[in-house]
C-alpha cells in the first residue's frame, strides 16, 4: 500500500514539474527562433491578350518565386508576447510580352524583383495589440516603399479579435515607354537628351547611362478584421477594407490602339482609385476528419469593376499527420468604364486601356494542397516540422490559362 | 438597393456570431487545428500575389493591396 501511495504521489510530481517546465518554455523571456518558412513558387502562363501589345499577343509569362520568413518570439515578466518577422523574397520572371517594349521585340525579356521586409508587433496580457512594419520592393521599372501598422484586442475569453491594420504604399513607376512613343530629340551640339533605350547622350555624342524619369503612385489602405470562435468547430470573420490610390496608376508600356487612329499611344487611367472590398471567411471542423474553408468577397471600386469571389477547401485530414485538400474558387467582374479591346477605343475617350484585367470576365482555380506533419519531423528531423506542396490551375475567358506550384518548407 | 441589402445583413451575421455560448480554452482542439486557421496561408501567397496582378479584385484577403510587379 505504501509503495502505491509513494508511486502516485511521484506520479502527480512527475506530472506537476512537466506542466511547469512546459509552462517555463512556454513563456520563454528570450528571443527565440519560432518558426522558419522557406516557400518556393513556380508560375506559368498563356494567354493572347497582352496589354503590351494594345490587347492583341502572347502574354506567355514564367514566374519562380522563392520566400524566406523567420519569426522570433519572447515573453517579458508580465506575460506579454513580442513577435518580430522578417522576410526575403526573390522573383524572377520571363515575360515574351516584355521583349515589345521595344516595337522590334529587342527588349530585355526578363526581370527580376527583391522584396525585403521587417514587422514588430505585440500581444499584451489584457489582450490589446499593437503592430509595425516596413517592407521594400524593387524590381527595374517598379520601386515600392510601405509602412504598416496594426491595433487590435482579444476577449478575455478568446473568442472575439477586432484588429484594425493601416498601410500606406508610396511607390514609383519607371516611365518605360514603347520605343516608337517615347518623345523624339534632335541631336544639337552641346545640348543633352535622352535617346529611345533610355540613355542619356550629351551632343558630343557621350553617353551618360540610362536615366528614365519615375512618376509616383501611393496607395493608402485600411482594413478592419472582426475574427469569432462560434462553437468549438467553428468559427469566421468578417474583413471590411478600403483601398484608395493616388498617383500615375498606369502602365506606361501598356499601348492601346484607337478605332480612327493609326498609331498606338500607352494607356491612360484616372490619377485616382478608390476601392472597397468587403470579405468573410468561414471555418468548419465536420466530424473529426474533414474542415471546411469557405470564403466569400464583394468587391468595388471607382473605375466601375465590381466583382464576386467564392472559395472552398476542403482538407480530409486522413491522419493527424497528414492532409489533402482538395479547393475551387470562382471569381468574376465587370468591365471598367475605360477598358475596351484592341482597336475599339476613340480617340475621343479621355480614358483608355487594353488591359484586359479590366474587362469582364469569369476565372476558375482548382487544385489540390498536401501537407505532412510527421511526428518526429520530415526525415526524422524534428525542426522540420511541415512539407506543404500546393498544385493549382487557373483559366480565365479571356483565353489566360496558367498554373501555380508552391511548396512550404516549415522549421519550427 | 443590393449594397443596401448587403449592409443590412452585416450587422445581423455579427450579432449572430457574437450572440454564441463562449467557447472554453480545452474546448478548441479543433478550433486550434492548422487547418482551422483563418487567414491565408504561406503556401497561398503566391496564388494571392498572381491573383491580385490578373484580376481587377484585391483586398479584403490578407493579401497584397498594393506596391510591388510593375507587371506585363
Amino acid at each position: 500500500m505504501k509503495k502505491i501511495c509513494l508511486s502516485v504521489i511521484g506520479l502527480f510530481c512527475l506530472f506537476l514539474s512537466a506542466f511547469s517546465q512546459s509552462d517555463a518554455s512556454y513563456h520563454n523571456q528570450t528571443l527565440q527562433v519560432d518558426e522558419i518558412n522557406l516557400v518556393s513558387g513556380y508560375y506559368n502562363q498563356t494567354g493572347d491578350h497582352s496589354a503590351v501589345t494594345g490587347g492583341i499577343g502572347s502574354e506567355k509569362l514564367n514566374d519562380v518565386s522563392n520566400v524566406i520568413d523567420l519569426q522570433f518570439v519572447k515573453w517579458n515578466d508580465r506575460n506579454n508576447k513580442y513577435n518580430l518577422g522578417f522576410e526575403l523574397g526573390v522573383d524572377h520572371h520571363t515575360s515574351a510580352s516584355q521583349a515589345y517594349v521595344s516595337a522590334t521585340g529587342a527588349s530585355r525579356n526578363w526581370g527580376l524583383r527583391v522584396y525585403p521586409s521587417v514587422n514588430w508587433n505585440m500581444e499584451k496580457s489584457n489582450g490589446i495589440i499593437l503592430g509595425f512594419g516596413a517592407a521594400y520592393s524593387h524590381e527595374y521599372n517598379y520601386t515600392s516603399n510601405n509602412l504598416n501598422f496594426e491595433i487590435g484586442k482579444i476577449s478575455k475569453n478568446k473568442n472575439t479579435e477586432i484588429n484594425f491594420r493601416g498601410s500606406a504604399f508610396f511607390d514609383y513607376v519607371k516611365m518605360l515607354e514603347p520605343s516608337e512613343l517615347r518623345p523624339k530629340t534632335v541631336v544639337t551640339p552641346g545640348v543633352t537628351y535622352t535617346t529611345a533605350s533610355g540613355n542619356v547622350i550629351s551632343g558630343d555624342g557621350e553617353s551618360q547611362g540610362p536615366h528614365i524619369p519615375s512618376s509616383p503612385r501611393n496607395t493608402y489602405a485600411g482594413s478592419l478584421t472582426l475574427s469569432q470562435v462560434v462553437t468549438k468547430n467553428f468559427q469566421g470573420e468578417l474583413i471590411v477594407d478600403g483601398i484608395a490610390q493616388k498617383g500615375f496608376l498606369s502602365l506606361p508600356f501598356h499601348r492601346v490602339y484607337f478605332n480612327d487612329y493609326d498609331s498606338a499611344k500607352i494607356e491612360n487611367l484616372p490619377d485616382t482609385r478608390f476601392k472597397f472590398p468587403i470579405g468573410i471567411r468561414l471555418n468548419y471542423f465536420s466530424g473529426d476528419h474533414i474542415i471546411f474553408r469557405m470564403y466569400y468577397r464583394y468587391y468595388e471600386d471607382s473605375w466601375g469593376i465590381k466583382a464576386h469571389t467564392a472559395s472552398i477547401e476542403v482538407p480530409y485530414k486522413i491522419s493527424p499527420f497528414f492532409s489533402i485538400s482538395p479547393f475551387y474558387r470562382y471569381y468574376e467582374q465587370s468591365a471598367s468604364s475605360y477598358f475596351a479591346p484592341y482597336g475599339q477605343h476613340s480617340i475621343n475617350d479621355a480614358y483608355y486601356t487594353s488591359n484586359y484585367e479590366f474587362s469582364s470576365f469569369s476565372s476558375q482555380y482548382m487544385g489540390i494542397n498536401i501537407k505532412i506533419t510527421p511526428k518526429r519531423g520530415i526525415f526524422h528531423v524534428p525542426a522540420f516540422n511541415t512539407l506543404e506542396i500546393r498544385y493549382g490551375r487557373y483559366s480565365q475567358t479571356t483565353g489566360l490559362q496558367a498554373n501555380n506550384i508552391a511548396i512550404d518548407f516549415k522549421f519550427k | 438597393m443590393k449594397k443596401m441589402k448587403l449592409l443590412l445583413l452585416l450587422p445581423l451575421l455579427l450579432s449572430f456570431m457574437a450572440s454564441c455560448a463562449p467557447v472554453k480554452e480545452y474546448q478548441k482542439n479543433k478550433i486550434n487545428d492548422a487547418e482551422m486557421v483563418l487567414g491565408a496561408r504561406k503556401v497561398e501567397k503566391p496564388e494571392s500575389n498572381f491573383q491580385s496582378y490578373r484580376e481587377g479584385a484585391s483586398g479584403a484577403n490578407g493579401g497584397k493591396v498594393g506596391g510591388g510587379c510593375g507587371c506585363n
